[in-house]
């Protein structure tokens, strides 16, 4: 995972003032500073400022017209409390990511494991099964999805159930699907991954009388785990900040009956529809603090699941 | 099946393989389903769109491109287009020269607090885009940019997706120092040294941010649906968003022919690119 590699450059930084002799001239650190300008422009005014920001207009009721007014707690305690529609929207989202997310992993795995063999077609079928990934986020795709999956759409005709676009229980699994359409992303990550797994491990295996599925169980599970952590991580974060998809399936407002008001469609009705920039501040806080802890959960879990065959091997 | 494979003469059919392959292309057929419909379904004549279930139109419609270039609520298709292409073009300069910046700082040089600012730049790939994007909108509401294509296109250039950053740092750490040290013992500072002898050899890396940029700009829809309001600032994206509250289906064919036009590009993207964005991703997962 990418924090592996952090307190390596960390751990230097302490005695960094008190060693001159690690960096013997001062005046080497000047272009580093100019390299990093934009970007350390761009973290302060566009990143770190904006949070702050933020975080204090999430307390005030504000219009972009009027000045911020403080309202102390009101958005959240509003938001917990009194809005059912906010409700709505989280049980929706996390609904999608439960759905969406697991489905689209395993078939991102179940595909890389079957091309990991394959001799022949390996790179035609890699590329095709990817392709998806680049063009699912577009609003074009998300139109088809919306289509297809109408009244009288492909769907509806295969399986005679109508269209699900349209119907509350259904329309949230036509988002969810779209999802799991792209999995070429993490199956090419894993594909990855399953091909830097040495030979020999397997061969030591066979040697001792493992079995397929035993191999599967005992070399390529742990051996993958930190790329399945990795794409873990990336896609739950995706999925919490799902947008176009159900924008397009649910007609621009969450319909059928709210079933596909995802969270960040909620943020952008309250934000930009009915401008209650506080409150939609609020929401975005929630959200930041809610992937945090679903990303610190993940990570602390991991050290019970995720195994790192070479710890620092760089 | 099994005569067009040469050495099976003497090795068993292998119909473990051959299920594979009819697996593996059973899945593609379905895989691909979406974009033959949406193919097919941008030449169909009006009253086939959802009477007929064929994916084949009886006779091409070619007069759905005809009206799908005349353009949207009066504005051409040209200027969507182009309007499009400027915000990509953008941001895909924006973003190999920021990142690429940053990077080299990261990945080569010296500097204090880089244990945790580097910390700090992973962490912001995580961030949630939603969490800034309120107040990066009152502040660009403040300056008066909204409405106009600068909070599409300066971000970049502040290297704002540090996703980037990190791909080109990878890229940068695996680079033989060798080079540089010989650059600089002929007394080549480190700017010379990053524009002679880093920047050609990180070309991979930069090609991989400039496709990745411009497709992910080109498919962006929430940054494009809350800057622009003008018509005539609209992207072809923003343009097809009229459409998703249409219910009738006589528009269908238009709609799809303008969906195909913007898929065009990410389209030819991928096929001339395939090799690279493949491994681009693949990278991403692996290594730190």
């Amino acid at each position: 995972m990418t924090t592996t590699d952090i307190p390596a450059p960390a751990t230097r930084k302490p005695g960094a003032t008190t060693t001159p002799k690690r960096r013997p001239r001062r005046e080497s650190q000047g272009p580093a500073w100019v390299f990093l300008s934009p970007w350390v422009l761009g973290a302060i005014v566009l990143t770190l400022l904006p949070m702050a920001v933020s975080l204090y207009l999430s307390f005030t009721d504000y219009d972009l017209f009027n000045p911020p007014r403080w309202v102390g707690l009101r958005n959240y305690v509003q938001m917990f409390t009194e809005d059912p529609r906010y409700w709505r929207s989280v049980v929706t989202t996390l609904t999608y990511v439960v759905i969406a997310v697991p489905l689209q992993l395993a078939l991102a795995l179940a595909v890389a494991l079957a091309l990991k063999s394959m001799k022949r077609g390996k790179g035609f079928y890699r590329s095709a099964f990817y392709a998806p990934s680049l063009l699912g986020a577009s609003m074009s795709i998300a139109l088809v999805w919306r289509a297809v999956f109408n009244d009288g759409g492909t769907v509806d005709n295969l399986l005679g159930t109508g269209g699900w676009v349209n119907k509350p229980g259904w329309a949230l699994l036509a988002v969810a699907l779209l999802t799991v359409w792209q999995f070429g992303a993490p199956m090419v990550i894993f594909l990855a991954g399953l091909q830097q797994i040495p030979a020999e491990l397997y061969e030591a295996a066979a040697v001792d009388g493992a079995g397929k599925w035993r191999q599967f169980l005992s070399v390529t599970v742990p051996m993958l785990s930190p790329v399945l952590f990795f794409n873990l991580v990336l896609q739950t974060i995706q999925a919490f900040q799902v947008f176009t998809p159900a924008f397009a399936i649910g007609a621009g407002k969450g319909g059928p009956a709210d079933s596909t008001l995802v969270y960040t469609l909620y943020l952008y009705d309250r934000g930009f529809v009915a401008s209650h920039m506080g409150y939609a501040s609020a929401m975005a806080w929630v959200l930041l603090i809610v992937i945090g802890v679903v990303t610190a959960v993940l990570f602390r879990t991991s050290r019970s699941w995720v195994f790192y065959a070479s710890e620092g091997d760089r | 099946m099994t005569t067009t494979t040469t050495p099976v003469v003497r090795k068993p059919v292998a119909w473990g393989r051959i299920a594979l392959h009819v697996g593996c292309l059973a899945a593609l057929l379905v895989m691909l389903y979406p974009l033959a419909w949406l193919l097919a379904t941008s030449l169909k004549p009006a009253d086939e769109v959802i009477a007929s279930l064929d994916l084949l139109p009886s006779r091409l419609e070619w007069s759905n491109y005809s009206t799908a270039l005349d353009g949207v609520n009066d504005v051409s298709i040209w200027r969507l287009l182009s309007n499009s292409l400027l915000i990509a073009g953008g941001a895909v300069l924006g973003n190999v020269i920021s990142c690429s910046l940053a990077a080299y700082a990261f990945a080569r040089l010296r500097f204090r607090f880089r244990g945790p600012l580097f910390a700090f730049m992973i962490a912001t790939i995580m961030l949630p885009h939603h969490a800034v994007l309120i107040p990066q909108y009152i502040i660009f509401n403040q300056l008066g940019l909204v409405n106009t294509y600068w909070p599409l296109i300066l971000p970049k250039f502040l290297a704002t997706e540090a996703f980037f950053v990190f791909l080109i740092v990878q890229f940068m750490r695996g680079l033989p120092r060798e080079l540089e040290e010989a650059a600089r013992i002929d007394g080549c500072g480190p700017f010379r040294s990053f524009f002679k002898v880093v920047l050609p050899l990180t070309r991979p890396a930069l090609i991989t941010t400039a496709i990745f940029t411009f497709i992910w700009t080109w498919n962006d829809f929430f940054t494009q649906l809350i800057y622009l309001f003008d018509p005539d600032k609209f992207t072809l994206t923003l343009a097809l968003r009229s459409f998703v509250d249409a219910s009738s289906t006589s528009a269908f064919g238009p709609m799809f022919a303008l969906s195909v036009i913007a898929l065009l590009p990410i389209v030819l993207f991928f096929l001339a690119f395939q090799r690279l964005l493949v491994e681009g991703m693949a990278s991403s997962g692996l290594k730190g």
